[in-house]
């Protein structure tokens, strides 16, 4: 009996010694193997552990390897998050003199959060979270500049990062002026060193198309932009009718960087902080939508003939608010409060025909001037506050879509108005409350594929005629021809001449 | 995105603009479970929302044991009763094709598209053949190429059995951060083309388990996805500029991804003009 124990547990004690013998590859040995593998199954009870043995061994070696690979330190590395997460960390702290502050009567800084609860039963949103840091920029913003009224315009997708862009407006008398950038341009001076001066050109450009001044037509408003809450604002230059006229003719998806430069063609004149200001007066024109009575037009431009379109309005004390079935059914009960941008660009005619400083002429010049063949006709676009139902329908699709928000509750909805043109745009009504918001790629709808303008025709290089006509060169033969030609012509003339001589020796 | 997971994943992709309002969540809740027990579907998607000048085409996407081939989509106006798409086929691809103008919220409504064809070889015999389509069957070859197209997944998130069977791969962790700043790592949700066209030693360092599909990077146009990090910087966001309107969202290091389509349906044919 001994022995057979004393056998048996030699056999074991020879096994457990294979089960130890550390692999020439690895350097495990397999009891250990085991005995963690065993291990994990008793801590971890998993369900059918028959079925998953070979994974969690799998596993087991794994994590061996690991905890080698963990005596090197790892590099800490700072995450996109917690960069943002610092900066964004100053929204969140809360001035001191907070108290004071709110005493104050009304402050430009608008409601988002109520905005956003509108918009999210509209199914137009950032997501709560996101409309709440928006929020806190918009503090931020408000705080920061002297703002008569401040609006969340909406955000602006591309295709490195996005802008959300606020609305505001100064108050009087405090706007700053712009540098503007083309004015200290001058003509290079001819040098004189130069004996044989090429040619100048006598193309001169069409003349620009003055911009509407801060606080008028398109650039009514300015607009700050930023990159995702918390970051700088960036207040946006203001629109030019000729960016406006550019940004019509091209399509492009904006990067994210305000400095990039627009490759496009027709070019466009400026970078992408134009282009983005540019498209921002598009939308504007074409989708601010208020209810009908809400605003009313101003009163002070009264003593004015009607040949200038109304550019003001204000609130109407008396507005009841619309009922919200009627918001939704028809387009009339809507108007725009914004400008219409014209084709040339503004919201208000120029005539570029009329040379500035030739404006105080007397009467008897003006009427001259009237009598011009080439006089242009002013364009003239749809006075402020024109219901929608007026607007054009493009590609044959009906330029607004209306909604009720929510077909169960009706009687506590809100009326919904989709812009198809902008797609992205939106607009609520709801009582006396209104909200118009873009959120999108700040593109318009192309109908059926957008074909990029041709480029003009080479221009004509001289007119043809004989004296630039190439010739054939003369051959030998025929120069010794005409020579031959010439030579007799002489000859016969100077006998002419010897003859008429002799004539006139016999008359003297 | 998966119908389970629709309450915050719907929040992760609000940056593009497009939410939906409490009562269409909720009756998504509602309404999809029912859905998933009619069908017998092992898995129900919200895949999204195709917005018509008079109504909106909600969509939902029910995924059988294989989720690449077991595919039946839905629709439904007011996100309680569902109807069936019919199978996008061949001939109702080629009709569609010439359609180009927006969708406009009733099935049956009839698209009329006249063409002229020469007739023999002489220029003067023309035939005027007006090709007659409606919108049920526009609708459903729209979203089976958005599906085709630009239907995205992460590179692990989907594994491919010998058997050729497709199913979500359990074990998939997420994406690290350095991954997901990629576009190689994700992946077409739809049968693979461009694969056979790779060489030997590209696909030395593929596995056959998981990368059975096409990867995102290789899409012509180059550019014609936008990559960005979101919700303060910790979620993915791709969007597609070819089909505007689909969203991706995928947070590194947790398996939550998903996709959705809330546009107009109309292909942006204009991409090459517009980087």
């Amino acid at each position: 009996m001994e022995s057979e124990d004393s056998l048996r547990l030699q056999s074991a004690a020879s096994f457990k010694a294979f089960l130890l013998k550390s692999s020439t590859e690895s350097h495990l040995n397999l009891y250990d193997h085991l005995t963690g593998l065993l291990l994990k199954v008793m801590d971890e009870h998993p369900p059918n552990a028959v079925d998953v043995i070979e994974d969690m061994s799998r596993d087991v070696k794994r994590a061996v390897l690991e905890e080698q690979q963990s005596s090197l330190r790892e590099l800490p590395e700072t995450s996109a998050a917690e960069l943002l997460a610092e900066q964004q960390r100053s929204l969140f702290s809360r001035p001191e003199d907070a108290d004071q502050e709110d005493e104050l009567m009304e402050t430009p800084l608008p409601n988002v959060s109520e905005l956003g609860f509108y918009l999210e039963q509209a199914g137009v949103g950032l997501g709560r979270e996101e409309t709440q840091r928006v929020f806190l920029a918009l503090k931020q913003l408000v705080e920061s500049q002297a703002l008569l009224r401040c609006r969340l315009w909406g955000k602006v997708l591309g295709t490195e990062s996005s802008y959300i862009v606020a609305e505001a407006e100064y108050r009087e008398g405090e706007e700053e002026e712009e540098p503007s950038l083309n004015e200290d341009e001058t003509e290079p001076e001819m040098e004189d060193t130069e004996t044989d001066p090429l040619p100048l050109s006598t193309y001169k450009p069409l003349p620009d198309v003055p911009k509407e001044a801060l606080g008028t037509g398109a650039n009514k408003y300015v607009y700050y932009v930023c990159k995702e809450p918390g970051l700088p604002w960036v207040k946006l230059p203001s629109v030019s009718p000729a960016q406006i006229t550019a940004a019509r003719q091209i399509r492009k998806f904006f990067t994210g960087r305000l400095d990039n430069p627009v490759a496009s063609y027709p070019p466009f004149p400026g970078n992408e902080a134009n282009y983005l200001r540019a498209q921002i007066a598009r939308i504007s024109a074409g989708t601010q939508v208020s209810p009908q009575g809400f605003f009313q037009a101003g009163e002070e431009e009264g003593d004015e003939e009607d040949t200038s379109p109304r550019d003001s309005y204000e609130a109407n004390p008396d507005f009841e608010g619309l009922p919200v079935t009627e918001m939704a059914e028809s387009l009339s009960s809507w108007v725009h409060h914004v400008q219409h941008i014209l084709q040339q660009g503004r919201c208000t005619w120029v005539n570029l025909a009329v040379k500035p400083g030739e404006d105080t002429n007397d009467e008897g010049e003006a009427e001259e001037k009237e009598e011009e063949p080439d006089e242009p006709e002013p364009e003239v676009g749809p006075p402020l506050l024109t219901p929608l139902s007026q607007d054009a329908e493009m590609f044959g699709t009906p330029p607004w879509t209306s909604k009720v928000s929510s077909t169960l509750t009706s009687q506590h909805a809100v009326a919904v108005l989709r812009s198809n043109l902008w797609p992205g745009s939106c607009a609520y009504a709801c009582g006396k409350k209104f909200e118009n918001i873009y959120v999108g790629w700040g593109l318009k709808y192309a109908g059926e594929g957008y074909s990029p303008p041709v480029p003009p025709l080479p221009q004509k290089e001289y007119p043809s005629g004989p004296e630039i006509t190439e010739a054939l060169d003369p051959s030998l033969e025929e120069e010794q021809v005409l020579k031959e030609a010439l030579e007799e012509q002489q000859a016969a003339q100077e006998e002419l001449q010897d003859s008429g001589d002799e004539a006139e020796d016999d008359d003297d | 995105m998966d119908s389970n997971s629709l309450y915050y994943s719907l929040e992760l992709v609000a940056g593009s603009g497009s939410t939906l309002n409490v009562e269409r969540r909720t009756a998504l809740q509602t309404s999809l479970v029912i859905l998933k027990k009619n069908y017998k579907f092992h898995r129900v998607l919200f895949w999204g929302k195709i917005l018509g000048l008079k109504e909106d085409y909600f969509i939902a996407q029910g995924r059988g044991e294989d989720e690449l081939q077991d595919k039946k989509n839905l629709y439904s106006f007011n996100c309680m009763d569902w109807f069936l798409l019919p199978p996008a086929t061949e001939s109702m691809k080629e009709k569609v094709s010439k359609i180009k103008s927006r969708f406009i919220g009733d099935p049956s409504f009839v698209y009329e598209h006249i063409e002229i064809r020469r007739q023999g070889e002489r220029d003067d015999a023309t035939e005027e053949v007006v090709i007659k389509v409606n919108e049920e069957s526009r609708l459903a070859v729209t979203v089976h190429q958005i599906d085709d197209e630009v239907s995205v997944v992460p590179r692990g998130a989907f594994v491919k059995s010998p058997h050729g069977l497709v199913q979500m791969n359990r074990s998939f962790g997420g994406l690290s951060h350095s991954e997901a700043g990629k576009l190689d790592n994700f992946l077409h949700f739809s049968e693979a083309k461009n694969l056979k066209k790779k060489s030997i030693l590209e696909m030395g360092d593929l596995n056959p388990a998981i990368d059975f599909l096409d990867v995102l990077s290789d899409d012509i146009p180059k550019g014609s996805w936008s990559l960005q990090l979101e919700c303060a910087s910790k979620v993915f966001v791709l969007r597609s500029l070819l089909w505007l309107g689909l969203s991706f969202y995928h947070v590194p290091m947790t398996p939550q991804h998903g996709y959705v389509y809330i546009g107009d349906g109309i292909k942006n044919l204009d991409l090459p003009f517009m980087l």
